[in-house]
């Protein structure tokens, strides 16, 4: 591939966000590299200098925190932005003058970015279509050169990648450089990486599943058992397929490690944060009394207005979505979702390997 | 002409470079015969280097001789050469006999062969650049089409030999005329247009010359050389010879390194990335990406190889949308579309057109009013960027690029075809939406539009073969209907310019009646059966749904289906 096999020198990597996942991965990439770790709030930069510790994890010797993005962009031809999608495009507009086309970027965001006009909102709109609808690679490339995009997803749930447990990522881009160069900075003996091409297709796998993770949530809330989850977990990778599919994936990133490898993590984990919010609904608090308890950001609840919007924009059938979208926005109750779901008339089992 | 096209500013253009002996293609035909050894022996190395066993070396020649052999077979051309058969028995002979060899003895033998290969494919593609027959062509072109403008529209004694009319009147050049012609004074321009005639080579040749640009070099398909009048304006405008009957690797591989080196040594270049003639009628959207491709490989070359401290020749690629009113092989170029849609059987390329068609059809060109529209779109660099005035490639936000950045890795130029791939597959997109942003739309266009999407409206039931057969009683649309349609799309399309999607004819302004006439007066005029045409009843009707559904093409994408 590449004439010199790439020493890459002792070049830092960047981790933009110091979140709870993002503090994960720089840990990750710490193994193997120097880290720096960017945060948007200087006292964050500076408390995790002073105590070498963030959101509960112990911070690696190798990880720099640092306040700025110039410089991290400097020094970084690799950067991981892992920050929330609504935050995503006013940090890329930031980091924007910094990049070339020789870096390589590759977020670990599972959202939508929403471009409206000014003066609209997603609440305004009947329905979404695709060119309203960014995934987080698109904005990257809307917002600057970086060419060489790449995003990371599957069953990663940060508690269990700190303590070091086995688990498996997949790394997609249309280049196979930013895939190798994934694999080498990620990878080690409990970390298996996979790579992918359809960047899109991984990506929509990953946002889309936060869908289901809250109807895992809240039929586990209702008191239900292995089952009702099987019932769910089969029914929602169709449904992710089709809407996947509508919004320009391929059925092929669905059936991997970023698809159903995540749906089955992502639907039987307490620790989620998409299924503790199914779960408190089915407990019956409302989406305000949930929202006003936690501070950290759950990308599903948005994801679901988008895809519900999204879903009539294409005229795709997405049962679950529609249902999920109307326990959160109007007022139905987990359980008359459920009954609605249930009663729901298609049956046919797999209908989208066909064609 | 009731709607009067605004007059052409028909200023001429100064050469950018003096003397033909500055221009990069004429240095390229002085060293002719180094520099098809260069391009044998890169193309040599080059399919050595992946197939380092010697019995896949053995393999490739033998299906090459194969090949060449059937095709000699079943389809000889006129300007194929009368040593053709000698050279391919003599290989095969020499092929069979090597049977049974020693591996050592075998390999060189079996590098010797090719090397021999390439090199006749070299010098059956290289172009004949020479100045002389160049400036004769030229001057012939001009008076002779100064003639037939002058006779034919000048209604006085004499005018044959008046100059009041220049094709400048005829033929209208919009876009980015300046950018471009310091774009090939800065580096290399590959220009890009879009294909639907066999007209469109020497169109542009003649649009080149009148820019007061240098002769570019070209790949004109080696069937066009069977027409004599063309094979002589090819031959002087500097046009290598593709002869799209040969797919076997060598002929492949040598195609590319000609193409490839020429860019690279400065040679500005046209072609034709849709490949083939829009059979469809319909903008290009799928691109060759092979010769895409070798244009960034050229500028990665250049990146890797100019000594540091010397400034690397960028290199710029140029969109081009060609308009007509009317395309002389619509109605075979449809036909073969429909065929191949309806049916998915394989079908040879066939010019009906001989010397003579040609005359007529370039005498009717004059002699009625049929204007043609080039339009310029704004340079690219070899990764689809814009680039401003000075060839600085721009992002989105007006920031300057690198290019080289682009074929960086870790602080170093590196070779990754992989990542120019992507990268291929990133610049045709940008420039098929460059051909639909700077398309220009003629009145001719969207009538036939209008016409048969409203038919298409009518009858939702139809498919597209269904529509086709349209009783001949259906094939009639209310005038008023119509006008009102024709007003509704006019209004999106203006919608679209100002949003800078798409560009239209100054004709398409102004009283809608006047513009429709227009449009149905030129649409297809030369075609024996006329797309559309206005009845006794002053309502619309078809004469070729076939033509008609070729020239509505030209506006599919622009989703104005909508408006009907």
């Amino acid at each position: 591939m590449t004439l010199k096999s790439v020493s890459d020198g002792d070049k830092p990597v960047g981790v933009i966000g110091a979140g709870n996942f993002g503090t994960v991965v720089a840990n990750l990439l710490a193994r193997q590299r120097k880290v720096l770790l960017y945060a948007r709030d200087e006292h964050a930069v500076q408390r995790i200098h002073d105590t070498r510790e963030n959101r509960g994890h112990p911070i690696h010797d190798n990880v720099v925190p640092t306040n700025d993005l110039s410089s991290l962009a400097q020094q970084c031809d690799v950067i991981f932005p892992i920050v929330p999608s609504s935050h995503f495009r006013l940090m890329m507009k930031q980091l924007s003058p910094h990049i070339h086309p020789y870096h390589i970027l590759i977020h670990g965001t599972k959202g939508f970015d929403v471009k409206l006009a000014p003066g609209q909102t997603i609440d305004m709109m009947p329905t979404l279509d695709r060119s309203m609808v960014k995934t987080i690679s698109e904005v990257i490339q809307e917002e600057s050169v970086a060419v060489r995009v790449g995003c990371l997803a599957g069953p990663n749930l940060s508690r269990e990648l700190a303590a070091g447990h086995p688990a498996a990522t997949v790394i997609a881009s249309h280049f196979n450089e930013v895939v190798t160069m994934g694999k080498r900075l990620l990878r080690n003996e409990h970390f298996q990486v996979y790579g992918n091409n359809d960047i899109v297709g991984v990506e929509l796998a990953g946002v889309l599943k936060n869908i289901i993770a809250i109807a895992a949530g809240a039929l586990s809330g209702m008191g239900y058992g292995e089952n009702a989850k099987g019932l769910l977990v089969s029914r929602g990778i169709v449904e992710m397929i089709y809407l996947g599919r509508a919004l320009g994936g391929n059925t092929k990133a669905f059936l991997g490690v970023a698809g159903i490898g995540d749906l089955v993590t992502t639907c039987n984990s307490s620790l989620s944060r998409n299924f503790t919010i199914g779960y408190r609904l089915a407990q019956g608090e409302t989406l305000q009394e949930i929202l006003a308890s936690t501070d950290e950001i759950a990308e599903g609840i948005n994801t679901v207005k988008i895809a519900k919007k999204c879903a009539d924009h294409y005229k795709v059938r997405a049962p679950i979505t529609s249902t999920i979208y109307q326990v959160l926005f109007e007022n139905m109750t987990v359980k008359q979702g459920l009954e609605y779901l249930m009663r729901y008339p298609l049956n046919v089992d797999i209908d989208f390997l066909e064609q | 002409m009731e709607v009067a096209e605004k007059k052409n500013k028909n200023k001429p253009y100064k050469p950018i470079l003096d003397g033909i002996p500055d221009w990069p293609v004429y240095q390229l035909s002085k060293n002719r015969k180094e520099f098809i050894e260069e391009v044998a022996l890169k193309a040599f190395n080059e399919i050595k280097k992946n197939r380092p066993m010697t019995k896949q070396l053995m393999d490739e020649l033998e299906a090459t001789v194969y090949r060449e052999q059937q095709r000699m077979k079943r389809n000889r051309w006129r300007v194929d050469p009368a040593d053709e058969p000698r050279f391919w028995g003599n290989i095969k002979e020499e092929l069979v006999a090597l049977s049974g060899k020693e591996e050592d003895e075998l390999q060189g033998k079996a590098d010797e062969l090719l090397l021999r290969i390439v090199s006749r494919y070299s010098n059956e593609i290289a172009g004949n650049f020479k100045a002389n027959s160049y400036r004769l062509t030229r001057e012939i072109v001009k008076f002779w089409f100064a003639r037939l403008l002058n006779g034919a529209r000048v209604k006085k004694f004499g005018a044959f030999f008046r100059n009041r009319y220049t094709l400048r009147d005829k033929i209208q050049i919009v876009g980015k005329v300046k950018q471009l012609r310091t774009l090939a004074k800065e580096g290399t321009v590959v220009m890009v247009p879009t294909h639907s005639s066999n007209l469109d080579s020497i169109l542009i040749g003649w649009i080149i010359h009148s820019l007061g640009l240098p002769a570019f070099i070209y790949g004109a398909g080696l069937n066009l050389f069977n027409i004599k009048i063309f094979a002589y304006f090819m031959n002087s405008l500097g046009a290598f010879k593709v002869d799209r009957r040969k797919k076997n690797v060598p002929y492949l591989e040598t195609l590319k390194f000609y193409s490839m080196l020429a860019v690279q040594k400065g040679a500005h270049s046209i072609f034709f990335p849709g490949g083939t003639r829009s059979r469809s009628g319909m903008i290009e959207n799928h691109l060759k990406l092979g010769l895409l491709n070798s244009t960034i490989e050229a500028q990665r070359n250049l990146y890797m190889d100019t000594p540091p401290g010397e400034e690397v020749r960028k290199i710029f690629i140029v969109p081009v949308t060609l308009n007509y009113h009317f395309v002389l092989e619509a109605p075979d170029l449809i036909d073969e579309y429909l065929s191949s849609k309806g049916q998915d059987r394989y079908l040879p390329e066939q010019d009906k057109y001989g010397s003579w068609q040609l005359i007529q059809f370039l005498f009717k060109f004059f002699t009625k009013g049929s204007n043609i529209s080039v339009s310029i779109g704004n340079g690219l660099d070899v990764i689809g960027n814009y680039v401003d005035d000075h060839g600085n490639s721009l992002d989105t936000q007006g920031r300057i690029i690198d290019t080289r950045d682009y074929f960086i890795s870790n602080g170093d130029i590196t070779v990754d075809k992989q990542r120019e791939d992507e990268y291929t597959r990133i610049l045709s997109q940008k420039i098929v939406s460059e051909y639909h942003r700077i398309n220009r739309i003629f009145a001719s266009h969207m009538v036939a539009f209008v016409a048969f999407e409203m038919w298409q409206k009518k009858h939702p039931k139809l498919d597209l073969f269904g529509l086709l057969r349209l009783p001949e009683e259906d094939q009639v649309l209310q005038y008023e209907e119509f006008r009102k349609t024709c007003k509704r799309v006019r209004k999106q399309i203006y919608s679209l310019k100002e949003q800078g999607k798409v560009y239209h004819a100054t004709h398409l302004k102004g009283n809608i009646d006047l513009v429709i006439r227009h449009g149905l007066d030129n649409v297809g005029i030369f075609h024996l059966k006329r797309p559309l045409l206005m009845n006794k009843d002053g309502n619309i009707i078809t004469k070729d749904f076939n033509t008609l559904f070729f020239y509505h093409n030209r506006l599919v994408g622009y989703d104005l289906e909508k408006c009907i």
